[in-house]
């Protein structure tokens, strides 16, 4: 067992790359953001669905730093409030799919034969189902919300993780370890449960957290689109929804404060996994 | 002869995906708990009429695999049932709102296809230069901008500041003004996915770059432009073909967001109108069309890869 230990121990050191600003800053963004979804109702300084007809559209001032919308509600409040939704469903959704795709992947590899074969096929035909349209067909049956698109979009990432972990544990199979302990007693499935797993979990783990960036993309469409959370709720997605008719009306901010919130998710997401998995070594081996 | 065998095989799969990709489209019906009629007549009124209609159009007094089985042959034959909401065929539904979706997609195609080659080459040609750096910077940013950010910024700024663009509709038909509706749809589609293709052809094209077929082409005095095109380039296309073909799913779903952003009547936005009015019939049929030109679109560029690069016909080996 050395690579993938040796992976371990690398993404454990303290090797922080001097120099690294883009790194620090992702995590930066994604700790605030966090944090901001935590706290939400002691940090937000309004209640996110308090109406004001006073304040309708109001501009950035001291008493509203990012101004109101529509219906003059405080929108860096919802903006807090909304880190809730945007941010809960990403992770389940990369947590469940990761769970599905590591055992699969492992079932598929390490047994190989025709459930290698079955479980491929069932992958092929998921992979045909690109995330957001299974998550809107799974709307179409089950209702609007957040519940029915974050199981459908586990059930479509699972493949794309299952195949790596396939791909890992199929390779970690034929290692001389593997023989050493078969040799000495141990059941197949105790050297891949307790053995094979550990070794391939932090290269899968690690691409998985890519898959975070795009599921909270797809879902914030899904609110955005009217699918996903419902409209009084403060979600990123409804609020650019809402926000687009004053935008129409040449009021920016209601819509493009949550946009960059989105933006900026994405991008520190995407820039921490690509780090993760260079410092791991990423992906399949040769 | 293995050409032909080849080929049949690619068929066979591809016809079997389909056809699983069926059962799963239309038994997803069955997931849901209670009565198929009341399921399907959701948010209407049951009257003994409406009851009939699904009952016909679904067969539903008959047992599962029967269902199944009439609704597929309908579908061959271009009958994909009744839409519940506009009390007409599906297939005329569909029909009347494919070629804004197909226009949209083709224009934002080109797009992708022209700035993520052009990005991709002259990062691959300067890498590890500043250029090559600011590129890759650059469609890495592009890449983290949804489609419905990107829709709101650009209605934002050149609709609702500048006015240079409508920002709603899909115009008079005529066919210019067709194409300056869709200026902005199509950039805002676009966008996210051009950091694909300029990704995979620089890497591809640097991979060429390194071998030593490059190297032979240049030191035979071969100029720099001759060598790129028909050593560098042509030797490339394979992988960003591959991508291009993975692409096709995501325009048609983003189009959904797109179309619905700029209130373009495509079959994007008729597939979110039928989820909110729970028409069912309309959900399957463009689920369906949706997968089903994602899967065909591949198999053809992999059926097509020997032709258009004979390498990978003699084997992966050959370089």
């Amino acid at each position: 067992m050395t690579t993938p230990t040796m992976a371990v121990k690398v993404l454990r050191a303290p090797r922080v790359r001097r120099g690294n600003i883009s790194f620090n800053l992702s995590l930066a963004v994604l700790a605030v953001m966090t944090l901001a979804a935590i706290f939400a109702p002691l940090i937000a300084p309004y209640d996110p669905d308090a109406v004001d007809f006073a304040a309708i559209y109001a501009g950035p001032s001291p008493a509203h730093w990012l101004g109101t919308d529509a219906l003059g509600r405080d929108t860096l409040s919802r903006m807090i409030f909304g880190a809730r939704t945007a941010l809960l469903g990403p992770l389940l959704v990369v947590v469940s799919s990761t769970v599905i795709g590591i055992l699969l992947g492992l079932l598929a590899g390490w047994r190989g034969g025709w459930i290698d074969a079955v479980l491929g096929r069932i992958f092929d035909v998921i992979f045909a189902f690109p995330a957001l349209l299974l998550a809107i067909m799974a709307v179409a049956l089950f209702g609007k919300g957040l519940v029915a698109p974050v199981v459908a979009m586990s059930i479509a990432y699972a493949p794309f993780v299952a195949r790596l972990t396939r791909t890992l544990v199929a390779s970690e199979r034929s290692r001389p370890y593997v023989s050493a302990y078969r040799v000495q007693g141990f059941s197949g499935g105790w050297i891949a449960l307790r053995r094979v797993l550990p070794n391939v979990t932090p290269i899968v783990g690690a691409q998985s957290t890519l898959n975070f960036g795009y599921v909270l993309a797809e879902l914030a469409a899904l609110s955005f689109l009217g699918l996903g959370v419902q409209a009084p709720t403060a979600d990123w997605g409804a609020m650019i929804n809402e926000g687009q008719a004053g935008v129409m009306g040449g009021y920016f901010l209601p819509a493009i404060v949550p946009a960059i919130a989105v933006v900026a998710v994405v991008v520190a997401v995407n820039v921490i996994g690509e780090e993760l998995s260079d410092r791991i070594g990423g992906g399949i081996p040769a | 002869m293995t050409t032909l065998r080849r080929v049949a095989g690619k068929l066979g799969a591809l016809l079997l995906t389909l056809f699983l990709a069926s059962l799963l489209v239309f038994f997803s019906r069955f997931l849901v708990p209670g009565d198929p009629v009341s399921f399907l007549l959701r948010g209407r009124k049951p009257s003994p009429e409406a009851i009939a209609e699904v009952t016909a159009q679904y067969g539903l007094d008959l047992p599962p695999w029967q269902q199944y089985l009439d609704w597929l042959v309908g579908i061959l034959q271009g009958d994909f049932g009744r839409s519940l909401q506009f009390r007409q065929d599906v297939s005329v539904v569909i029909g009347e709102r494919l070629p804004v979706t197909i226009g949209l997609v083709l224009m934002a195609g080109t797009m992708i296809a022209i700035v993520g080659l052009i990005a991709g080459a002259v990062a691959a040609l300067n890498r590890g230069r500043v250029l090559d750096r600011a590129v890759l910077v650059g469609l890495t940013v592009l890449g983290a901008i949804p489609s419905f950010v990107g829709s709101i910024v650009l209605i934002a700024v050149f609709a609702v500041q500048l006015g240079w663009f409508p920002s709603f509709g899909s115009g008079d038909g005529g066919f210019f003004d067709t194409v300056y509706h869709l200026v902005l749809p199509s950039i805002a589609l676009a966008i996210v996915f051009v950091v694909l293709i300029g990704k995979v052809t620089r890497s591809s094209m640097v991979d060429q770059l390194g071998r030593e077929h490059v190297e032979v082409a240049t030191s035979r005095g071969l100029t720099r432009g001759t060598v790129v095109r028909r050593h560098v380039f042509r030797n490339a296309i394979g992988p960003i073909l591959t991508v291009s073909g993975l692409l096709v799913a995501g325009l048609l779903v983003a189009s959904s967001i797109v179309e619905a952003a700029f209130g373009l009547a495509g079959i994007g936005s008729l597939l979110v109108q039928s989820v909110d009015r729970l028409d069912f019939p309309v959900v399957q049929a463009i689920v369906l069309l949706i997968v089903t030109a994602f899967v065909v679109v591949n198999a053809i560029i992999d059926i097509l890869e020997p032709w258009i690069d004979p390498r990978s016909a003699a084997g992966a080996g050959a370089r």
